[in-house]
């Protein structure tokens, strides 16, 4: 009797607790998605009132599978997905090096994690200046050096993506740094030393202790990193808004200027539901690929 | 005491070097900052200003014709707000996914884990309607309501309570005490590191926001710094001594929080479990 009325107790108390805070995500986040999903398959327009609602079907994924504008940001995103082994790659060499070689490892911590807490709208005016084609500072270097016709950079439609991209390894070393660091003070010691013993070069030992150590983290990083780089709004936004000619253009910021520009609720919100499908995809093929590699 | 070695002090100077390179676009924006307005743009850069425009730039920034004044008190209070706000909404549902055993609790953290995955322009549109609905658009309580619900928070916290051992609040049970106040007396006080990092990330997080106040905000007397900064670029666009010095005002609260609690960010994106 006693233990259950201490159960109805606890469920009532354990309801009380997370309530606030299944609230929040339900009138945020749940409704809102399923919301999504029934105006992605009318021809709505969120000025015109719930009066003028019409179901057309598939018709506004049938369209976007014809836009040119959408491939192109789906194209840019895929493409964006490079930035993610390249910063993993630079941040496993710099926390390997901080870690094991250096002193004054938290000086280096706080330098590497700067960007990471600048917003991106400060990034971007910041790095708009030193882009500046014909007197920025980085053309300026570049032009000190040698190289008569340095790259325009942000105006330059060949160019701009791979602008954002270096702005996007910026960004996100520290934190990739940060994580691989707390990783590599996870190896125990004692595995380097038997290494050592056995006369294993510390190349030898890199590959087969420390990354094989390490590829939790690693696939934590890459999931994370692939979702994080579908989600690059503000720095697109305020750096470009798509341009030039498209050529930055990204689904998300595709989705914010179809929705509250061009005002299609309904086309917007299927360019939603197929980045969500994009990314739960995107995540399961990673889940699946890891037991190939990861060891836990 | 180590002995000093040759190849460490090496790849320290090395990694300084990699360092220089690596904050240079900030210590760039600072220099120029202080520069009047034909300087900036000079090369070789003059890292120190020849001559100095910084009290006159920053005035200009912070009291001329765009109110960064009001848009730093804007910034101020939505973000107080939205931590305290995130803090307490996430750390109650920390404690009941990790400590009280209710009916259909990990269901429901599965759910809560899912959402996760949703990206937030995906529901963009939706939370506008039913923003202009609840008549939260236009409002800082909206914003604020925005960066509230902490998901994250929630899953980060949950960890930091399943550090508490289980027969402190058995224990704590059995002398009569109810979840409530073990809950504030017992249970808060141990994950103190844990709030700590949440609450500092969770600050930033909401300070740096741009997408919200640029979807959420139409009143330009209730724009926050972010909004504030990317208006002054459009207007003052070509002065980029003036932008500069408008950036360095916006990153300037963050560096600090930053500094002061840079063990704490650290150490809980290192837990394993944040991203921005």
């Amino acid at each position: 009797m006693k233990q259950r009325k201490q159960s109805f107790y606890n469920s009532i108390a354990g309801y009380l607790f997370v309530l606030p805070m299944l609230l929040t995500t339900m009138l945020l986040t749940i409704i809102p998605i399923f919301l999504s999903g029934i105006i992605s398959f009318t021809d709505w327009n969120f000025i015109t009132g719930l009066g003028n609602i019409h179901f057309i079907g598939f018709g506004n994924y049938e369209e976007l599978f014809k836009d040119e504008h959408f491939w192109r940001a789906m194209t840019n995103n895929l493409t964006m997905i490079l930035t993610v082994p390249f910063s993993m790659i630079i941040a496993l060499v710099l926390a390997v090096l901080i870690d094991r070689m250096t002193y004054f490892k938290s000086f280096f911590k706080v330098i590497y994690f700067m960007p990471f807490i600048s917003s991106f709208v400060a990034v971007s005016l910041l790095w708009r200046v030193l882009y500046h084609p014909t007197s920025g500072p980085i053309n300026g270097f570049l032009k000190s050096i040698g190289i008569a016709n340095p790259p325009l950079w942000l105006a330059d439609p060949k160019y701009a993506l791979i602008a954002v991209m270096i702005i996007m390894v910026w960004t996100g070393l520290g934190f990739n740094m940060i994580l691989f660091i707390a990783g590599l003070q996870g190896i125990p010691k004692d595995l380097y030393e038997a290494a050592d013993m056995d006369g294993a070069s510390k190349f030898r030992q890199f590959m087969n202790i420390t990354i094989p150590m390490l590829s939790p983290t690693i696939f934590f990083l890459l999931i994370t990193g692939v979702i994080g780089s579908f989600k690059v709004f503000d720095l697109v936004m305020v750096l470009t808004e798509g341009g030039p000619a498209g050529s930055t253009s990204v689904i998300v910021h595709y989705l914010y200027e179809v929705a509250f520009v061009n005002l299609r609720s309904g086309y917007a919100s299927a360019i939603g539901i197929v980045l969500l499908f994009s990314l739960i995809i995107v995540t399961v093929v990673q889940w699946f690929g890891q037991k190939k590699w990861v060891n836990y | 005491m180590q002995p000093i070695r040759v190849n460490r002090v090496l790849v320290t100077v090395l990694m300084a070097f990699a360092g220089i390179f690596f904050i240079m676009p900030f210590l760039w924006m600072l220099s120029a900052s202080f520069k009047p307005e034909l300087d900036v743009m000079k090369y070789p850069i003059q890292w120190i200003p020849e001559t100095w425009r910084a009290i006159e730039n920053y005035r200009e920034v912070m009291f001329g014709t765009v109110p960064f004044g009001l848009y730093y008190w804007n910034s101020i209070k939505v973000t107080l707000a939205t931590t305290a706000f995130s803090l307490t909404i996430s750390s109650m549902a920390a404690y009941g996914f990790s400590k009280i055993a209710f009916k259909g609790r990990d269901f429901l953290f599965l759910v809560v884990l899912a959402t996760f995955m949703i990206p937030s322009q995906a529901v963009l549109v939706p939370q506008f309607i039913i923003y202009r609905w609840f008549g939260l658009f236009d409002s800082h309580i909206g914003l604020m309501l925005l960066g509230a619900s902490g998901v994250l928070g929630t899953f980060m916290l949950r960890q930091f309570f399943m550090g508490i051992n289980n027969e402190i609040i058995e224990s704590a049970r059995m002398d009569g005490a109810n979840h409530w106040s073990i809950f504030c007396k017992i249970a808060i006080p141990l994950v103190m590191p844990g709030l700590a990092t949440y609450m500092i990330l969770r600050f930033i997080w909401t300070w740096n926001d741009y997408q919200g106040p640029l979807v959420f905000l139409r009143s330009e007397n209730l724009y926050t710094i972010q909004l504030g900064i990317r208006k002054f670029s459009d207007m003052h666009g070509e002065f980029y001594s003036l932008m500069m010095a408008g950036t360095v005002i916006a990153i300037f609260p963050l560096l600090l929080i930053f500094i002061f609690g840079q063990k704490y960010v650290i150490a809980g994106v290192a837990s394993g479990s944040v991203k921005g």
